[in-house]
């Protein structure tokens, strides 16, 4: 399978009898596409993300750039992780960890880092906030640190794995709008991993639906709907309605199988 | 009226500054109508003695050998106890090399290196030094290992990500992540180093408080004995003091975050 990014017949197994995250996954990625992956918890979606950005390795199969094997993390792609708590470093400023991105790698001096941090901070509206500390600012707005650090990386690519799950209903919406834009405006690729249909339904222009575990690809499915979306047109939208009904009832049907086979 | 004074009692510690002046006017009272015996002197004699070995230099000098070798023991702790503490938290071949080492001879209390010490480096500063940091280091070792391997592995995916190499992994996660434990440990060592360089002056010694205080003792200048305790306290009271002003700076993030959660 050609393409961009693709994901060649994945399997992760924990150990050598353990469990099994995901079996013979495959799905390819367009460039400056947004895909989304959803599937029953367990599934092992969170886990074919974290072999993909590289950080660590399948048992079988092949992640794929430009037909080039991923084994490491590539600076073309950016992670962005659901602990934000954790991934941005409480004893750095929010400035400093959008530096922290770039400044080993750029012969910039100290200013233009700082610069092109704060000009980063500035697109996710955190111009204000260069010199507070993380533990100072809410889940949404040290989310949208991660994102910035991220950009500041310049990459092609943002692998999320359920960023904003751990945020509140409103924060979140702030966030997928705020992702749209820079996906749109920045010409991103993005792979976004969550167990939340309306946001997947929300984001992505294809979503792939894994299955119960282990996962393998179940579906993967078209969202016909425009951009730019809106939180409230968009979802009362015939074909928002009814692709949401057949997901749900695709993931329930996943969740009833896997326990079936469990039992 | 009462209810002021019960919020002074909650919100302040003046409480216990005055039960300290009691206790010095108990002292003082005690030992003029008392207990009138050359081993109990009144406060009074005590810091005109204190006054005096601070205006002709003795207890400044004796205080600056004390500090001198306690710091140098200590800061070799430090750079050693850290360095190692990274290592076997970072690798787990190391750890397994050195762990059963290292409890052989975490248990044996600081003192008993003394023997041996005075055979293999003899009596001067240098066998101080090293029994202060032999004694101080395990704490700071055993904390190290602790925060670093405490270090959630987002951390480290962050890192990768960032496309860190490992010595900017090492200086800008794993140190400051592991920076309120290595903190715990060297506060625990620095209370160590200051008994052990009291110990080795008591033993053998020309100079120190330590060797000051003893002495004092031996050739019973009594009073001049009190304020060699005397001025241990304050030097250890002031010690701890600076350190913990150092530590908030340090890792004011981590006291703020956790203050909240």
């Amino acid at each position: 399978m050609a393409g961009y990014l693709s994901v060649e017949r994945l399997s992760k197994q924990f150990s050598a009898y353990g469990r099994v995250a995901c079996k013979d996954v495959s799905f390819a990625v367009g460039e400056k596409e947004f895909i989304a992956l959803v599937g029953p918890s367990g599934c092992g979606k969170s886990t074919l993300l974290h072999i993909a950005a590289g950080l660590s390795a399948p048992t079988a199969g092949a992640v794929r750039l430009r037909g080039e094997r991923v084994t490491e993390p590539r600076p073309e792609m950016m992670y962005v992780f659901q602990q934000y708590t954790k991934s941005i470093f409480p004893w750095k400023t929010v400035l400093d960890n959008v530096c922290l991105g770039i400044k080993y790698r750029s012969h910039s001096s100290r200013k233009e880092i700082e610069a092109a941090a704060r000009a980063q901070l500035h697109v996710v509206g955190l111009a204000a906030y260069a010199d507070y500390h993380p533990y100072q600012l809410s889940g949404g707005m040290q989310q949208r640190v991660a994102i910035a650090r991220a950009l500041a990386r310049r990459p092609e690519i943002l692998l999320m794995d359920e960023p904003f799950s751990a945020l509140d209903a409103m924060m979140r919406v702030e966030l997928q709008d705020l992702l749209l834009e820079l996906w749109r405006e920045l010409g991103l690729t993005v792979v976004f991993v969550t167990h939340d249909l309306d946001e997947a339904l929300y984001l992505a222009q294809r979503i792939v639906l894994l299955s119960a575990s282990p996962g393998s690809v179940a579906e993967i499915l078209d969202v016909p709907l425009p951009y730019p979306r809106n939180q409230v047109e968009t979802r009362r939208q015939p074909i928002y309605l009814e692709l949401r009904a057949h997901l749900y009832n695709a993931i329930v049907r996943q969740v009833l199988a896997g326990r079936a086979e469990a039992a | 009226m009462i209810e002021h004074v019960i919020r002074w009692l909650q919100t302040t510690r003046g409480s216990g500054v005055i039960l300290i002046l009691l206790l010095l006017g108990l002292w003082q009272f005690s030992a003029l109508y008392i207990m009138d015996t050359p081993t109990w002197p009144p406060v009074t004699r005590i810091f005109t003695a204190w006054y005096e070995n601070v205006a002709d230099g003795t207890l400044v000098k004796h205080l600056l050998a004390t500090f001198w070798r306690q710091m140098l023991g200590y800061f070799l702790a430090v750079a050693l106890g850290i360095s190692v503490g990274v290592a076997i938290g970072y690798y787990r071949i190391l750890y397994n090399l050195l762990e059963p080492l290292i409890e052989v001879f975490r248990p044996i209390p600081g003192p008993a290196y003394l023997p041996v010490l005075v055979l293999f480096v003899g009596i001067g500063h240098e066998m101080k030094v090293v029994l202060i940091m032999v004694a101080s280091l395990f704490p700071i070792l055993l904390n190290t290992y602790g925060g670093v391997r405490a270090i959630d592995p987002v951390q480290f995916d962050t890192a990768r990500t960032l496309g860190l190499t490992t010595l900017q992994t090492l200086r800008e996660v794993v140190l400051p992540a592991a920076s309120p434990q290595i903190l715990t440990g060297m506060r625990i060592s620095l209370a160590i180093s200051l008994i052990l360089a009291i110990l080795s002056e008591m033993i053998v010694s020309n100079d120190g408080l330590g060797y000051f205080t003893l002495l004092a003792e031996r050739t019973f200048k009594v009073p001049d004995m009190y304020a060699g305790i005397f001025t241990l306290a304050l030097f250890g009271y002031v010690l701890n003091r600076l350190f913990l002003i150092g530590e908030s700076r340090l890792i004011r993030w981590h006291q703020e975050s956790s203050g909240r959660g």
